[in-house]
């Protein structure tokens, strides 16, 4: 019945050392204002230098969405009033920005995938910061953050569910941490988003009034947020109103969206070219440069581990989500042979112990090496791969290598045939009457004897031997 | 191309000046001059001519992306009407 259409703004900061217009540092979590110079505080008589790697990370990104770098590209005044942006002005990028039409692929739940348009991305300056608390009924301003270098990526209107959004909000984010033009960590608002969202009956060419959400930063309330807000227009069209041109804000909380204030008036910015900043080139040669610094990018690699690697396309995947994950499971089949075996401990245990601790692959106190050590004495039957659970946290804890916990906690498999045949005969003994049952049919009860041998050997047994054993005492 | 009082006033505010009510009409009409001058200038034919966006024909001269600037927030904020902790405080921005 109703067709949702969605394009996003992402603003992802670029990770130069210094800002975009002047000498002062960048970096994140400064006591406030010690890092807002007379540039970034817009006091008379200074003038922006514009930074060279903003620049040369604007092409960067150009080049690996395909899109034309413009060879002259021109800094706009973009006039508003707010506490956070002392000029009364943003400089950012309008009629000629740095970056023309691209496209981004991204991958679908239904396996497919789909190409989405990116209209264009200019470099502009990010505004300050304001507090709203606790400063008897002022506001307080932190300006550290004015004047850090942003890049914007526009989408077009291709995206037609929340769920898309999401799927091309990460691709998106994989692509600037791939690139290195972003660390895009998204609790220090280094990569956030606003959502465009209108509805139109199906089948319908003209698009319907759009709402634009504001600063979302997780993937997590892009869904929620989007997906309340085409509910609530679809509900107000239904009842016979109408959806007002307006910026929302998602409240995560409450999960609503409420209006902010109505863009009319707002959308005033009288853009003109800033007489500060001279025309920007990038010539043919420069591009070249960039293009040969140009990383293996995320679809690339994901072909070449399925090719290469004989990984699904969702193993795959998850593996080149990012460039760290991609290199260290690399680094992990270097040392070992066994892919599949080496992809599921990293999805699995590995990134679980991540995740709860909040650290990033290229922290992990398990190395690449710890782990393919590991994986190589599961392999060779050293230690079963419910005992490496055990050895892998005692690795994630710091006690030691795989071999040297397998030694020290006596982890090593039982292959001795006589002791576990030992063992087999001693638990068939204690249970006859499950024998009997076992032989009259009731299969099941094969894991039980199994379980038993397990316990009695601490796990040091070798499940598929013992299995073998039973069956062969049990004459089954 | 005329001005009138609504765009006068318009103008103002979004520029955030305030202006007399009588000066108004000599506003209006000096805005208006800058814009009769410049449909003025719509009359030339530019055929031939690429826009620029700047006077000077030159190019943009980029800096190296070097941490240049110490912290100078406590004689900066020596001319801010008040601060706290650290912060430049400013009327509530937010109901």
């Amino acid at each position: 019945m109703w067709e949702t259409v969605i394009g996003l703004e992402i603003h992802t900061q670029l990770a130069t050392k210094s800002k975009i217009f002047s000498g002062a540092s960048t970096a994140y979590g400064a006591e406030p204002n010690t890092q807002a110079c007379a540039v970034d505080l817009g006091l008379p008589g200074v003038l922006p230098v514009l930074n060279q790697q903003a620049v040369l990370m604007a092409v960067k990104f150009g080049l690996a969405i395909d899109a034309e770098v413009a060879p002259i590209s021109v800094f706009a005044r973009k006039n508003y009033f707010y506490p956070d942006l002392p000029k009364g002005y943003q400089i950012s990028q309008f009629e000629l920005p740095i970056v023309g039409k691209g496209t981004l692929t991204i991958e679908l739940e239904d396996g497919s995938s789909k190409v989405v348009g990116v209209t264009r991305a200019h470099l502009e300056e990010d505004a300050g910061k304001s507090l709203h608390e606790d400063f008897h009924g002022m506001t307080g301003v932190d300006l550290n953050r004015a004047g850090t270098p942003l890049l914007e990526i526009v989408s077009e209107p291709d995206m037609r569910s929340a769920k898309e959004a999401v799927a091309y909000m990460r691709k998106m984010h994989s692509l600037v941490r791939y690139l290195g033009i972003s660390d895009g960590n998204m609790q220090e608002g280094s990569f956030r988003c606003d959502a465009n969202v209108s509805v139109r009956p199906k089948g319908q060419e003209e698009f319907g009034t759009r709402t634009e959400l504001k600063n979302i930063n997780s993937f997590r309330f892009v869904e929620r947020a989007i997906d309340f807000e085409v509910e609530r227009q679809i509900d107000l069209i239904e009842g016979g109103g109408k959806v007002t041109q307006e910026t929302r804000l998602y409240d995560p909380n409450k999960h609503e969206t409420r209006s902010m204030r109505s863009k009319e008036e707002a959308m005033d910015y009288r853009y003109f070219p800033d007489p500060d900043l001279l025309p920007v080139e990038v010539t043919a040669e420069t591009k070249e440069n960039i293009r040969r610094t140009l990383p293996e990018l995320p679809d690339a690699k994901k072909a070449r581990f399925m090719e290469s690697f004989a990984l699904n396309a969702e193993d795959a995947g998850i593996l080149t989500t990012s460039r760290d994950m991609a290199d260290y499971f690399e680094q992990v089949i270097k040392a070992t042979d066994d892919i599949k075996l080496s992809a599921n401990w990293i999805m699995g245990d590995l990134s679980g112990f991540l995740n709860k601790e909040g650290k990033e692959i290229n922290e992990s106190p398990v190395t690449a090496e710890m782990l393919a050590g590991m994986i190589n004495r599961i392999k060779d039957n050293t230690i079963s791969g419910k005992i490496a659970k055990e050895v892998f946290e005692a690795m994630w804890n710091g006690e030691g290598d795989a071999d040297a916990i397998i030694k020290s906690k006596g982890l090593k498999q039982i292959t001795d045939t006589g002791a576990i045949e030992a063992i087999v005969d001693e638990i068939i003994a204690a249970n006859p009457g499950q024998v009997e049952q076992l032989k009259a049919g009731k299969d099941k009860l094969m894991g039980f004897f199994v379980g038993q041998v397990m316990k009695q050997t601490q796990g040091k047994a070798n499940p598929g031997q013992v299995n073998q054993l039973l069956k062969q005492k049990l004459e089954l | 191309m005329s001005l009138d009082k609504q765009d006068v006033e318009k103008i103002a505010h979004l520029a955030r000046l305030a202006i007399d009510e009588k000066d108004i009409p000599n506003y209006a009409q000096n805005l208006s001059n800058i814009l009769e001058l410049v449909e003025q200038m719509d009359a030339v034919n530019t055929d031939d001519v690429s826009p620029m966006a700047h006077p000077t024909d030159a190019m943009q001269r980029l800096r190296e992306d070097e941490v240049t600037e110490t912290n100078q927030r406590e004689q900066f904020q020596t001319v801010a009407p008040q601060v706290e902790d650290g912060l430049y405080l400013v009327p509530k921005v937010i109901e």
